[in-house]
């Protein structure tokens, strides 16, 4: 486990160097153009992307989770999802148990965030804890604390922060270029020599092609590193739960879900569990880009057949994939001894869940979300339950049911 | 003949970083075996203080089961009893106490009335969630027992471990074989 850490590490260093260096050409040659002075160029780029860094680092947890209007739960709140997050915490042999999250939607959907495994926390959405089965939601948070297990989290914010810088610049310079900046290049240029003129033509194609190869260049390598992770966290989250099977099925329902999620972005996108930004109407399986194919990760998922452990799961990928290369670091599956699945829990025998227990799970769901928007329940003695919202106005209701009027 | 002081000096401080590294590497590896090992322990005796409450819900809609509730009190009483023994002592009594668990949950399926009861289902909840605790966490526990194990024999560690008396750890491993099985449910 701590050698694909380890591994990663370098790796992924690696990446966020090349981001950085695109960021910092880009910071020079529009320094070049617009102020004359490269260096100039590179120390603005720098200090736009080190306060977009520090607030990412420091605040970006809490704008993301108010981002998507995530409520804070406690254990009494809802003690299935607490208790599952916290079998995986200590699973996974985190140090500090996350807060737990949900979200008021309808959509398929989860993420962690926090920059530290000190500091973290885990969200799902209220339309995911109705879907899934205890074994299912257990693969989902193993998956999650397994990202902020590998630090994916703050490395995922430092990429997204500097893809962020790099696309909102070359948006910028290119409109200035083709709108403003011919003005200023003409005057430039007419004030000095023809060599000079020259010098600023190439500087202008150059900084134009950048403009536009940067934003995608940045986005290919953010791509490649999001994908290699999500990977990873399955492979973990399997370990934890020695139960594939679990994740596999969650992913299948969250698959064939064509809802969006209202409250993400382009740049968040990556901290979800799918991705949330699939076309509304079109499965969410087909358009993946920060994320691998759903039905890919189900099939590696469903082909480990002998265990639970990273080197089994490193086998079904290759085994999916037909080619000799595979995904996780040589070290950890090496490392890794044989590791035995564990079998189905008892809830659900066979894996077949009667209605009457989704029923039960659904208004479970949406009796937990009820209470956190602070409606009151009142029980009338014809059995019937009204639910009354913050704010009402009288202080008795009728009981449509029976007839009779029930004191709040 | 500074040349050689220097060669010797180099030596010794190469020497002694190793001998640092390793043991603090044996001291964090040790460290994680007992934080993980008290994780184990306080599931356990979570399992304990549930018990109690469980037998009692159950009693109030199940009179007749008297056997079964005797059975579960006796294994927590032991395992109680054994809540200072070492792990492969432990994993016994606690191995019996999950297989009259089990029975005590399958009685509870043949009484629907208990099955609405709002406080057991409840229980049942944070039953099953400490049952799987204490798998996760001796999941944990024995894998860290693994690596502190393997980092006491292998070189040149072993030597600090013999130097300083690290002990191996005891692997954690429930020992009644009817509790790995999942139960087999058949409507016929």
């Amino acid at each position: 486990m701590w050698e694909q850490i380890k591994s990663n590490q370098i790796r992924s260093a690696a990446l966020v160097a090349a981001i950085a260096v695109l960021l910092l050409l880009i910071g020079y040659f529009l320094g070049l153009y617009f102020i004359g002075n490269g260096i100039g160029g590179l120390l603005i780029a720098f200090i736009i992307w080190a306060i977009m860094s520090l607030i990412a680092y420091y605040q970006g947890d809490s704008i993301l989770l108010s981002l998507s209007r995530a409520r804070k739960i406690g254990p009494d709140d809802y003690p299935r999802l607490y208790n599952v997050v916290e079998e995986m915490k200590i699973a996974s042999g985190l140090e500090k148990m996350p807060d737990v999250y949900i979200i008021d939607d309808p959509a398929l959907n989860a993420f962690a965030t926090g920059r530290d495994p000190g500091r973290a926390s885990v969200a799902i959405t209220s339309g995911l804890l109705q879907k899934l089965n205890r074994d299912e939601l257990q693969g989902v948070i193993g998956h999650e604390i397994s990202h902020v297990k590998n630090r994916d989290v703050l490395l995922m914010a430092i990429c997204s922060v500097m893809l962020g810088t790099i696309v909102i610049l070359a948006w910028y310079a290119s409109r200035f270029l083709l709108f403003g900046g011919m003005a200023g290049s003409r005057r430039s240029s007419s004030s000095s020599g023809n060599s000079a003129g020259m010098v600023q033509i190439v500087i202008l194609a150059v900084g134009l092609i950048l403009m536009i190869l940067a934003p995608i260049l940045a986005q290919l390598i953010y791509y490649a590193i999001s994908r290699k992770r999500e990977y990873l966290a399955d492979a973990s989250s399997a370990l934890y739960t020695r139960y594939p099977e679990g994740l596999a099925s969650a992913l299948e329902k969250l698959g064939a879900s064509t809802q969006q999620l209202k409250s993400a972005n382009q740049a968040t996108a990556p901290m979800y569990i799918i991705n949330p930004l699939h076309k509304e109407g079109i499965k969410a399986s087909d358009l993946t880009s920060t994320h691998p194919p759903i039905s890919e990760r189900v099939r590696i998922l469903r082909a480990m057949a002998g265990g639970a452990s990273f080197s089994e799961y490193e086998k079904a990928y290759r085994q999916v994939h037909s080619s000799g290369k595979g995904i996780l670091s040589t070290a950890a599956v090496a490392g890794a001894g044989a590791v035995s699945v564990r079998p189905a829990s008892l809830a659900e025998p066979g894996g077949v869940e009667s209605t009457s227990e989704k029923m039960a799970r659904t208004r479970e769901v949406s009796d937990v979300m009820l209470r956190l928007n602070k409606y009151r329940t009142v029980d009338c003695t014809c059995g019937a339950k009204w639910k009354i919202p913050p704010g009402f106005p009288d202080d008795s209701i009728l009981c449509t049911r029976c007839g009779r009027r029930l004191k709040i | 003949m500074q040349f050689w002081v220097w060669i010797i000096i180099a030596v010794v401080v190469i020497f002694l970083a190793i001998l640092a590294g390793n043991y603090n590497g044996l001291v964090g590896l040790r460290n994680q075996l007992k934080n993980a090992w008290a994780q184990i322990d306080v599931q356990l005796k979570r399992r304990h203080d549930l018990i109690p409450n469980l037998v009692e819900t159950v009693k109030g809609y199940a009179k007749h089961e008297r056997e079964t509730f005797e059975m579960v009190t006796n294994a927590r009483n032991l395992a109680q009893k054994a809540s200072s023994a070492g792990a492969a002592e432990r994993g016994k009594v606690e191995g019996e106490l999950s297989m009259a668990l089990g029975r005590l949950l399958a009685v509870a399926e043949a009484y629907p009335e208990l099955k609405a009861n709002q406080n057991f289902l409840a229980l049942q909840e944070e039953l099953t969630s400490t049952e799987n605790k204490i798998s996760f966490s001796r999941q944990f526990y024995n894998d860290s027992a693994l690596k502190y194990n393997n980092k006491t024999q292998m070189f040149p560690s072993n030597i600090i471990a013999g130097m300083f008396s690290f002990k191996a750890g005891e692997f954690f491993e429930v020992t009644v074989p009817e509790q790995r099985e999942a139960p087999k449910v058949s409507f016929t």
